[in-house]
């Protein structure tokens, strides 16, 4: 990845390039921003979206994201059995990502994640896929991020959800964990965290129906987890785990003392963004 | 030579037997539909060894991993002690490997015996576990009566073994220190020693006490084998061909079906040629529509209940248990092969895994969270099953829940599971 020249990008205005306009100037980004469905239309989650595009804004990475030609990777009709469905929607993306010849792909969602880097090189799209807590892990690494000079999280007590499509299945644990290890914050582990991480109840179409009878919901009984640990913030990688783990903290009515907030509001936050 | 023979007839009967029930099972597993899980053989190898022989996934939870590991090794180990036996009970000699093997074979009975002493504790201690304590993971709706009794069968079984076995050598012990003296040294038996001292003197007795913990020993044994393939039991076996045939992809990862890449691509492109040797039904309606994997899955499970136990539709009280998944599996999956048996390849007894054994309510009920295959400690994936018949119920009957059939209209209308057009995906841009 090339740095643009450096500037005091803190103060310039949030441009957010699409792939049609680089084509169209001959340009190719370093990196595809796929932002996603909840990215794209859910209110909470676009400003999810805006933090990681201010954070590769700042970083100065060549990004662009593909906007209107963005489509549903079909994640939520596999998990449905729609197999149909999900197949159709991905030879779509992968014709428009082919014809981009995108090469590295960065997703805000660990849904689309995992469909773009497990289950689309079966169909003819190989890329190189990462989630955005690994792009934040890697420019904390390098020190492109330094987390020092915006809000301080200083004596916050935050509590990392696991995403089951970035902890178990992917075996991602720790690049969400390093955004949150830099702050200075004091950090608390629930006892079903990592691999015993509890699913928010979302996953496998579950956002969009509603849950089958039971004694409780499955975000409640993860937002009585969290509550137990007596966070002040509990941080998220994934806008679905966010929807329902707002709803959950929302039902104990604890959302003034409890903020659900993405890794990646946290690092914009952080860095003054 | 009366014994000799009558063993001879038992070794060769419990061999032909159980040799007649694997045969069924592998017919059986061989119903499910084809899918290869036999390439990177050194990677499974490596899953093999780590998993199931060593045991790393049992770990999670200490005590009950430990008192399994004294019951697996003392099996494994014990039973080099029937090599002797066999071999014994076939010539008609008595404890051949003593002589040849000299201290080494004091050394091994004296650690067969502190393994047989641990596995009973071990054993006494899982009873009370199930029926005492009686720990949640060994309740559930498919916790039924036959189930639980298998449970508490395999532990007596495994109880009345290792006492034949010590009670075996506490004659035999007994026996030539009165005739012989010293003979046998009794560092080759620390445990039954002490009960020897307990014995009477009567040199007949002991004989025939000997004896008769010999034969209940070797015929327990058979009688155990026997009962492995009617038991959940049979994981000490299936355990090492389903690990080393467990998934190497990412938990996550779903395997994209070739028949409908077919279709797909024949619909994208006139001009597709489709791939033969792909057609039938999508999706699973009965055991044979699942792959082969699912249902040594199914062999495999030895109820543990440790999927249940972690899953969050089950936690909160939903009807979804993964461990019921895999049991009605097995349960209709005999079925099944008693129907072929019985009445042939042409009989239809008009039932099917989903609705007859398992229910739409279960199956829509799993967040695809992966839990289950997490903490299985022999890699059973429960959740294949779950999505092979969802794709059933999707892709064949049309019969999804309403508001999965609104989500799968608007990602075909508008590229998104919600009613948003697709031209509105880049407002966010315009508004920060």
């Amino acid at each position: 990845m090339d740095n643009f020249p450096s500037t005091d990008s803190k103060n310039e205005p949030l441009v957010v390039p699409t792939m049609a306009e680089l084509a169209a100037k001959g340009q190719q980004p370093d990196i595809l921003f796929w932002v996603g469905c909840a990215g794209s239309f859910d209110e909470r989650a676009q400003r999810i979206t805006i933090a990681i595009c201010k954070i590769l804004q700042h970083v100065g990475i060549r990004y662009a994201v593909l906007g209107t030609e963005e489509s549903c990777t079909g994640d939520p009709a596999k998990r449905a059995g729609n197999e149909f469905l999900f197949q159709m929607q991905a030879f779509t993306a992968i014709e428009v990502l082919n014809s981009y010849s995108i090469k590295k792909i960065v997703t805000g969602c660990p849904h689309c994640f995992n469909t773009l880097k497990n289950e689309y090189p079966g169909l003819g799209g190989n890329y190189e896929v990462i989630h955005h807590s690994e792009l934040i892990q890697g420019l904390i690494n390098e020190g492109r991020l330094t987390q020092a000079d915006g809000e301080s999280f200083k004596g916050k007590k935050i509590t990392f959800h696991d995403p089951c499509y970035l902890g178990r299945g992917n075996k991602i644990y720790e690049a969400p964990r390093k955004a949150l290890e830099v702050l200075d914050a004091d950090l608390v582990e629930m006892k079903r965290c990592k691999s015993n991480g509890l699913c928010c109840g979302a996953g496998g179409a579950q956002l969009f129906k509603e849950p089958e009878p039971g004694h409780r919901d499955i975000n409640i009984e993860r937002a009585e987890e969290i509550i137990n640990t007596r966070a002040d913030i509990v941080a998220v990688s994934c806008p679905f785990c966010m929807t329902m783990l707002r709803d959950g903290i929302k039902h104990f009515e604890k959302e003034p003392e409890i903020t659900v907030l993405d890794i990646a509001e946290i690092t914009a936050k952080a860095n003054n963004l | 030579m009366i014994q000799q023979a009558l063993f001879l007839l038992l070794l060769l009967s419990a061999i032909t037997f159980f040799s007649k029930n694997s045969k069924k099972i592998v017919r059986n597993i061989r119903l499910g539909r084809p899918e290869n899980r036999s390439d990177f053989p050194a990677e499974r190898f490596k899953i093999m060894l780590k998993v199931a022989f060593g045991q790393t996934k049992m770990a999670a939870r200490p005590i009950p991993a430990l008192l399994h590991f004294f019951v697996y090794a003392g099996f494994i180990i014990i039973n080099i002690e029937i090599i002797e036996i066999i071999i014994d009970g076939i010539f008609g000699t008595h404890r051949i490997f003593a002589k040849p093997l000299g201290s080494f074979y004091t050394f091994l009975i004296a650690a067969f015996e502190w393994l047989a002493l641990s596995i009973i504790l071990a054993c006494a201690i899982f009873l009370i576990r199930r029926n005492v304590i009686r720990i949640k993971r060994f309740f559930g709706v498919e916790m039924t009566a036959w189930p639980r009794s298998d449970a508490n069968y395999i532990l007596y079984f495994e109880i009345i073994l290792m006492s034949a076995f010590l009670l075996m050598n506490a004659a035999d012990y007994r026996l030539t220190q009165l005739t012989y003296g010293e003979a046998l040294s009794s560092a080759a038996f620390p445990v039954s020693s002490v009960i020897a001292s307990h014995l009477p003197e009567s040199t007949s007795s002991l004989y025939l006490a000997e004896r008769f913990f010999w034969w209940l020993h070797i015929t327990g044994i058979f009688i155990f084998l026997n009962y492995l393939p009617y038991s959940k039991h049979l994981h000490i076996l299936m355990a090492f061909p389903n690990t080393y045939y467990s998934s190497l992809t990412p938990k996550s990862e779903l395997n994209n079906m070739p028949s409908v890449t077919n279709e797909v691509k024949a619909m994208l492109d006139p001009g597709f040629v489709p791939e033969p040797g792909s057609t039938g039904s999508f999706g699973a309606r009965d055991v044979t529509d699942l792959s082969w994997k699912s249902l040594m899955d199914a062999y495999t499970c030895t109820e543990c209940g440790r999927c249940t136990s972690e899953c969050p539709a089950n936690i909160t009280g939903k009807l979804l248990s993964p461990r019921k998944i895999m049991m009605d599996t097995r349960d209709r999956l005999t079925e099944f092969g008693r129907n072929l048996d019985m009445r042939g390849s042409e009989y239809n007894d008009g039932k099917n895994l989903l609705d007859d054994y398992i229910t739409r309510e279960e199956i829509w009920a799993c967040t695809t969270c992966q839990a289950c295959l997490k903490a299985c400690p022999v890699n059973i994936d429960p959740m294949a099953i779950i999505i092979d018949l969802r794709r059933y119920i999707v892709m064949e009957e049309s019969k999804a829940p309403s508001s999965i059939n609104n989500m799968f209209n608007n990602i075909e209308n508008n590229a998104a599971p919600w009613k948003y057009s697709a031209s509105d995906r880049l407002n966010w841009a315009k508004n920060s």
